[in-house]
């Protein structure tokens, strides 16, 4: 099972995310930037967080254009695997993967800790290793993380059980306390959390390896 | 031999989008006793220096590179001035 971690300038959680898949087993490959093509049998690619391209324009938005953005968008396109975290998920719906945007946090503050989150669907190769309604404990750092999308957006990631993950209690101002959303086939997840961040108890918890742990086994069996 | 253009792009949050940096300046403005303000929205202006000569060329252009990456349509609309 491959992985591919994508790294822009900026990103800074690029990384943590190539080891936490590296623990759950993917043979990694670290890609840049200027790359035009995604290694030959990428299952999933890996967004990662950070301040690609500085956050200048918006976030995520030279980063969802640049060479290596086109590999990502024709990799889901034909269906295939990507996780966006944080700085990734801005990534994510600049690319128009995932509907809404990330906005400047409601309090307009930097938000830098361990949140609560609420699996709410388990329905999805990320959230199979957990229950509906299990609850997880996984850091923030983000100062754009404020979900909003239209209310017609809103019904439809609803009615679709596309909410992948919401907050206990909302840190953001986010819509429907919404941290992580589903693509329509199941295969784009873009969160602001970061499960990478919590898969060796040397950082504090492991409640993020049971999605890489869950996604990895997915795709190795597929 | 016609000048090049000069394209300008103003940026903004469409209306109804809640702005938390355009209330807090106006919060801010409040403090400073500029009473009166009801409401602060805040944008970009991206200027553009174009080797394009043909203004309405120029106009479709800058149009495709506002849809294209200049302005998230999800929540920005925009317009452009070719001087």
């Amino acid at each position: 099972m491959k992985a591919a971690v994508i790294t822009f300038p900026g990103s800074n959680c690029d990384r943590d995310l190539a080891e936490a898949f590296a623990k759950a087993g993917a043979e990694v490959t670290r890609v840049w930037h200027k790359e035009t093509e995604l290694p030959k049998g990428t299952d999933i690619v890996g967004i990662p967080g950070g301040f690609s391209f500085g956050d200048y324009l918006r976030c995520g938005a030279i980063a969802a254009r640049s060479p290596v953005g086109q590999a990502v968008a024709a990799h889901a396109k034909k269906g295939g695997y990507v996780l966006g975290i944080c700085n990734g998920f801005q990534v994510l719906t600049e690319m128009g993967l995932l509907p809404g945007v990330l906005m400047r946090n409601a309090g307009l503050k930097f938000v830098c800790r361990t949140v609560g989150l609420t699996v709410a669907t388990r329905e999805s190769a990320y959230t199979a290793g957990w229950q509906t309604g299990s609850v997880i404990r996984v850091p923030v750092a983000h100062h754009d993380g404020n979900y909003t999308a239209d209310a017609a957006t809103l019904q439809r990631l609803k009615a679709e059980d596309r909410i992948a993950f919401t907050y206990v209690d909302n840190p953001n101002g986010a819509m429907a306390d919404i941290a992580g959303i589903l693509s329509d086939n199941r295969r784009v997840l873009g969160m602001m959390p970061h499960p990478e961040r919590v898969v060796d108890a040397a950082q504090g918890g492991t409640d993020g390896s049971v999605l890489f742990r869950s996604v990895v086994g997915a795709l190795a069996e597929a | 031999m016609p000048a090049p253009l000069k394209a300008r792009v103003h940026v903004m949050l469409k209306d109804g989008v809640l702005d938390p940096q355009g209330e807090a300046v106006r919060h801010a403005l409040g403090t400073l006793g500029f009473t009166g303000v009801e409401a602060v929205r805040q944008g970009k202006v991206i200027e553009l220096d174009l080797a394009a000569t043909d203004k309405a060329s120029a106009e479709a252009e800058v149009k495709a590179m506002c849809e294209k990456l200049l302005a998230n349509t999800v929540i920005e609309k925009y317009s452009v001035e070719i001087a």
